[in-house]
């Protein structure tokens, strides 16, 4: 299986699977409970959770990848409903449990009630990482347009620019593809580029005078 | 517990979550001791938003530190000794009179740590994630920050390895003050760019 957004897209063969976590542009969701300072935790089994999921990403060398993606399939009303650290514990207890360190009856048992853990990965694992990519495609000031796919796995494109053109504003060195990298120990390193994006061509609303900007790896993209 | 029985089951509270996990994961010798505590030490006292106004601050009052700040974030804070995890490439993105400069992180909650700490809930939660690249203006005038219309808004999504910081304009009437002084005028939401001084 060769890993990461796919450079020829199989329709058919993919799980359309966008998570929750992605919630750029959705609606409804009301105002922000905007509060100008709070203490760094609320509860300290909020630095619990920080540290115990520190604890199982270093036992478990767990990638950045594999982190996220951890949070980015729990159930979608635990998600939302969830505060961040409950997504950080949610995500430790995954992540062990997935790994041998713990199980889920465990869990349920010592907590005297049910532990939830995140759903199931859905991708296969990524055994051929593909060739690195080590010079940028891009330079500042080509005009892209963002792949259009909907990955089973974890990825770090969000879903509101796919499809969608822009114009390459940075180049940010080269890292490794986050779609390679939660999905097993292969890695395949690409370069990320910020990419600026008129409000208007993503919204169709007519906002002037707003441009977002998103950071982008290189098989992302396409050139328009 | 069966899978039915998981099914019905009550959710336990997410202090005995954690406590649950905590000791399956001591038994095994795998919490050193005294940690929870370090990293409680840590994210309350070592880093937050006073480093990055220390930044901001040094770069009102130094031109060529202002220029290395912009031409590179990374290396131009670390002179100021931050630097570490989640602040590995800081791009910095400076307001000026016509444009505003707004961070946020729609996939998760990517955040510069060594410069301004641990995110704050409302950025780590769906409205600001959801709302802050579909309605920049609106949104910020709700939050208490209201732009003429002709200001360009700018807003970076961080989504892969960057880590951004917003540079302030330097209050008008701060001409006498020290850099220590105008550090102590700075604030975490207008680094953020949820707020203009």
């Amino acid at each position: 299986m060769h890993g990461g957004p796919p450079r020829q897209h199989r329709a058919g063969n993919v799980l359309l699977v966008d998570g929750i976590h992605d919630l750029g542009g959705m609606q409804g969701f009301g105002p922000v409970d905007h509060s100008p300072a709070e203490p760094a935790f609320q509860h300290r089994w909020e630095a619990a959770a920080r540290a115990l999921l520190m604890v199982v990403a270093g036992a478990v060398q767990a990638s950045g990848g594999e982190f996220r993606h951890s949070i980015e399939r729990m159930v979608p009303g635990h998600y939302l409903a969830a505060g961040y650290y409950e997504r950080w514990l949610t995500a430790a207890a995954t992540l062990a449990a997935e790994h041998g360190l713990v199980t889920s009856s465990e869990l349920d048992a010592r907590a005297g009630g049910r532990f939830p853990l995140s759903g199931p990965v859905l991708a296969p694992p990524v055994l051929d990482a593909g060739p690195d990519v080590s010079e940028p495609r891009f330079g500042a000031g080509d005009q892209v347009r963002v792949r259009e796919w909907h990955p089973a796995g974890h990825t770090r494109c969000p879903r509101y620019v796919r499809g969608k053109p822009g114009v390459v504003l940075r180049i940010d060195g080269t890292h490794s593809v986050p779609d390679v990298e939660a999905h097993g120990t292969a890695r395949r390193q690409e370069p990320t580029y910020s990419v600026r994006f008129d409000a208007a061509d993503l919204w169709q609303d007519g906002q002037a005078g707003v441009s977002v900007h998103v950071d982008l790896w290189d098989s992302y993209l396409e050139p328009r | 517990m069966s899978e039915a029985g998981r099914r019905q089951a009550a959710v336990a509270p997410a202090e005995a979550r954690v406590a649950a996990l905590e000791a399956l994961l001591t038994e095994q010798g795998l919490v050193p001791a005294g940690f929870i505590d370090e990293v409680t030490r840590r994210y309350e006292s070592e880093v937050g938003p006073m480093n990055g106004a220390r930044v901001v601050a040094r770069a009102w009052t130094d031109p060529a530190y202002r220029e290395r700040l912009l031409a590179d974030g990374t290396a131009a804070i670390a002179e100021l000794g931050f630097g570490g995890p989640e602040g590995d490439h800081m791009v910095v993105v400076a307001n000026t009179p016509a444009v505003h400069n707004v961070i946020v992180c729609t996939l998760c909650s990517c955040y510069p740590w060594p410069t301004l700490g641990l995110p704050p809930a409302w950025y780590k939660d769906p409205p600001y994630r959801a709302r802050m690249v579909r309605e920049p203006r609106a949104l910020l005038a709700e939050m208490g920050c209201p732009l003429p219309g002709d200001v360009e808004i700018r807003v970076w999504d961080s989504s892969a390895e960057v880590r951004y910081l917003v540079l302030p304009q330097r209050p008008a009437g701060t001409g006498g003050m020290t850099e220590a002084e105008l550090a102590g005028l700075v604030t975490r939401d207008s680094m953020i760019g949820v707020a203009r001084l």
